[in-house]
């Protein structure tokens, strides 16, 4: 299976990435590739720079690359603003996602599918057509319609914020979704929801990066890959026993790598 | 920070209306004095009672000091300096639109209101005014039939002069202030409205304003009156050309509700703002008052303010009538340099009155914007009622935003609800909807028409669609 994935051109590749923000260096050379079909699982402690890896690959305009690139689907998208990299197939799912007051959630839905499938030749849908769509894509997330009428976020619970993520995910079908810490501060059903969610949308066809320090995601979602992160670097890359063996050890166990290396 | 580049392509959007009309025009001397003021009331052919009015007026507005409480900022206004009369040359006497200098009729089309037979709107009846005089007013007749006169103001007082003397000045009084009293001395042009005992208005009525002249003022006067259970909705729309001079717009706005009468009234203001520097735009002073006069009457004020380079107005609702009812919905917008002082006054004088004010102001650039409004509960307004929602918005970090909200209760028996908020777009929250795709001016548009929807839902549909771009518009760049 996975000899077949290497077959085709990897979607995303992080080459040598060093990143800062206001002058403090936060990436100190990540490398990371990923092919389609796999899933990715990055751990580390809090810190450690996991976040900012998937921030700016999303294209956040607080963090410069000092050096490095970022591809995808071969192409370097070092310079690209974050609607082009979106409407080309990245997805970020937000750790803490934003409010966004007197934004209709679903106006915003509509116009992010929207902007999604303009970039895929497809056809834009109108109010009636996407209500059809978004009726589909609730079920998955087990959200209720009247989520739809609130403003983008607001006043949701911990949970439906990262429901709402996963059903924006499940609307704009990306290549490559990264999920930053979607299963924090998920009950048990929340979390089996998002993990469901996250299985639907994967495929052979795309990847996904999980952002967790928790096993029992990866119970749910079993990753190809596990890295593990410290102080901006990729420090150890396994299979997914090591998140397992992380679990048992701990953090602390990470350091040795460091000092071996 | 990001985004500079993009912000410097969009800051130089246009004004889209900024173009001056070539036209010859007939203007008087610059100056303020009686002469002038009996030459303008010569010019209009008034009767005396009119050139009285104004006389008296003036003569207040001599022992009147120009206000200074707003703390706006702007370089003294010499009142000698204005023409006070400005009009495109035309035929003496004009009895059918052909007769229009197409000139006219070619800059109306130009602004969006088409006012010939073939092209005009269908749905609503406009008043084009240019300068200091209307231009042509559409529907004429088939409002006629239903009893509904709708004229520019000085047709109003030829043909209705019985209205005009009963109605005129009695809802903002010419010592009522600075600007109201000048204006009472010098108005020109403005639209008049009178819907009879039992009458729903058939379409919406509108008023375009348009300032070409760029040395002289505007002082538009309008009144409406809705007699007895009759209801109408009016629009107001207003552009000016790009000057590097300020001109100043001083109107004086009266509205009258009777017994089960209701007026909404809906403005949007798109007076030249200026450029980034601050130079040009036009002085928006304007006195908007609504009298709630008879038993459950309605006001409904709403306004998007968006252009000009200071406005200053209060649009306001005196509650006499028992259970009669006031609103003010407001988006005011500023940008660079601009300033606003904005806000209503709500006074409270019968008993079970009942107001509602949502004011929405948006500061980007380097622009002040403040709400001021004052809800008032007399002695008789038992059972009265207030509610009022002020809400700011700041984008970038050098703009800001002030509320002043005054409250005086004499009635124990009464209520007032205050609720502020003010709030900053954020950038989190821009790359949040960008990293959904949606393009960075569409995110700044969708956060300020979110904010913004409370009042554009109190808008007149097509108003309500055109506001929303108008503020796109306005905001491209500001952001970054």
């Amino acid at each position: 299976m996975q000899s077949k994935m290497k077959e085709s051109d990897p979607i995303l590749e992080v080459e040598n990435l060093y990143a800062s923000t206001d002058n403090l260096p936060i990436l100190k050379g990540v490398s990371l590739t990923v092919y389609p079909g796999e899933i990715h699982a990055i751990m580390g402690r809090n810190g450690c720079g996991k976040s900012t890896l998937s921030k700016i690959i999303a294209g956040h305009p607080s963090y410069n690359i000092t050096n490095g690139d970022i591809k995808f689907l071969s192409e370097n998208i070092n310079s690209l603003e974050p609607e082009e990299r979106a409407q080309s197939g990245i997805f970020l799912g937000f750790q803490y996602p934003i409010e966004i007051p007197g934004v209709s959630n679903l106006e915003f839905l509509r116009v992010s599918t929207n902007a999604r499938r303009k970039f895929l030749n497809k056809e834009e849908l109108d109010t009636f057509d996407f209500e059809e769509l978004v009726k589909e894509k609730l079920e998955i997330v087990k959200m209720d319609h009247a989520f739809l009428s609130r403003s983008v976020n607001q006043g949701f619970s911990g949970g439906e914020k990262k429901r709402n993520e996963i059903l924006q995910m499940a609307l704009l079908e990306p290549k490559i979704a990264i999920l930053d810490e979607t299963d924090s501060g998920l009950d048990i059903d929340a979390l089996r929801i998002v993990a469901a969610g996250i299985k639907k949308i994967s495929n052979a066809e795309t990847g996904i990066i999980l952002i967790t320090h928790y096993q029992r995601l990866l119970d749910e979602i079993k990753p190809n890959y596990v890295h593990v992160m410290s102080d901006g670097q990729i420090i150890k890359t396994g299979e997914s026993d090591l998140a397992l063996e992380l679990e048992r050890k701990g953090y602390e166990w990470t350091d040795n790598f460091i000092k071996e290396t | 920070m990001v985004n500079e580049n993009l912000v410097k392509d969009v800051v130089k959007e246009p004004y889209k209306y900024g173009f001056v009309t070539d036209i010859e025009t007939e203007k008087i001397a610059k100056g303020l004095n009686e002469d002038i003021i009996r030459l303008i009331s010569q010019k209009k052919e008034e009767p005396k009672f009119l050139l009285d009015f104004r006389l008296k007026a003036f003569k207040k507005w001599q022992k009147m000091k120009e206000p200074d409480w707003a703390g706006l900022g702007y370089k003294q206004i010499d009142y000698q300096d204005i023409i006070y009369y400005s009009a495109p040359k035309q035929k003496e006497k004009i009895s059918s639109l052909d007769e229009v200098d197409p000139k006219l009729l070619e800059t109306f089309d130009k602004l969006g209101i088409p006012l010939t037979e073939q092209k005009k709107l269908t749905n609503v009846a406009v008043d084009a005014v240019f300068d200091s005089v209307s231009i042509a007013t559409t529907f004429r007749e088939e409002l006629a039939e239903h009893g509904v006169i709708f004229c520019s103001i000085s047709e109003a007082v030829k043909h209705h002069s019985d209205l005009i003397e009963k109605y005129l000045g009695t809802v903002v009084p010419p010592s009522d202030n600075y600007f109201a009293a000048l204006n009472s001395a010098v108005f020109s042009d403005g639209s008049f409205v009178y819907i009879p005992k039992g009458v729903n208005c058939p379409m919406d009525l509108s008023s375009y304003f348009r300032i070409n002249s760029g040395d002289s003022g505007q002082f538009e006067r309008t009144l409406i009156i809705a007699e007895e259970s009759s209801s109408v909705s009016y629009l107001e729309g207003c552009t000016a050309p790009m000057f590097d001079t300020n001109t100043l717009h001083a109107a004086v706005v009266e509205l009258i509700a009777l017994d089960d009468a209701s007026i909404k009234y809906s403005t949007v203001q798109n007076w030249y703002a200026g450029d980034e520097e601050g130079i040009g735009g036009i002085f928006n002073f304007v006195t908007k008052r609504g009298k709630c006069l008879g038993k459950r009457s309605k006001i409904s004020w709403s306004q998007v303010e968006t252009g000009s380079a200071i406005t200053w107005k209060y649009p306001s609702c005196l509650l006499l009538g028992e259970e009669s009812v006031g609103e003010f919905y407001s988006v005011a917008l500023t940008n660079n340099l601009q300033q606003a002082d904005t806000g209503t006054k709500m006074i409270h004088i019968g008993p079970k009155t009942k107001s509602t004010i949502v004011s929405k102001g948006i500061s980007a650039g380097n622009s002040i914007n403040s709400y001021r409004g004052l809800v008032k509960m007399g002695t008789k307004a038992t059972g009265s009622r207030n509610y009022s929602q002020c809400d700011s918005m700041l984008i970038g970090d050098q703009a800001s935003a002030n509320t002043f909200p005054y409250i005086k209760s004499q009635q124990p028996n009464s209520e007032i609800e205050h609720e502020a908020s003010t709030c900053r777009i954020s950038e989190d929250q821009l790359f949040y909807l960008q990293s959904r795709g949606i393009e960075f001016e569409e995110a700044v548009s969708m956060m300020v028409s979110g904010f913004c929807r409370d009042v554009f839902n109190q808008l007149p549909m097509e108003f309500a669609a055109e506001a929303d771009k108008l503020l796109a518009l306005k905001l491209e760049g500001s952001v970054g």
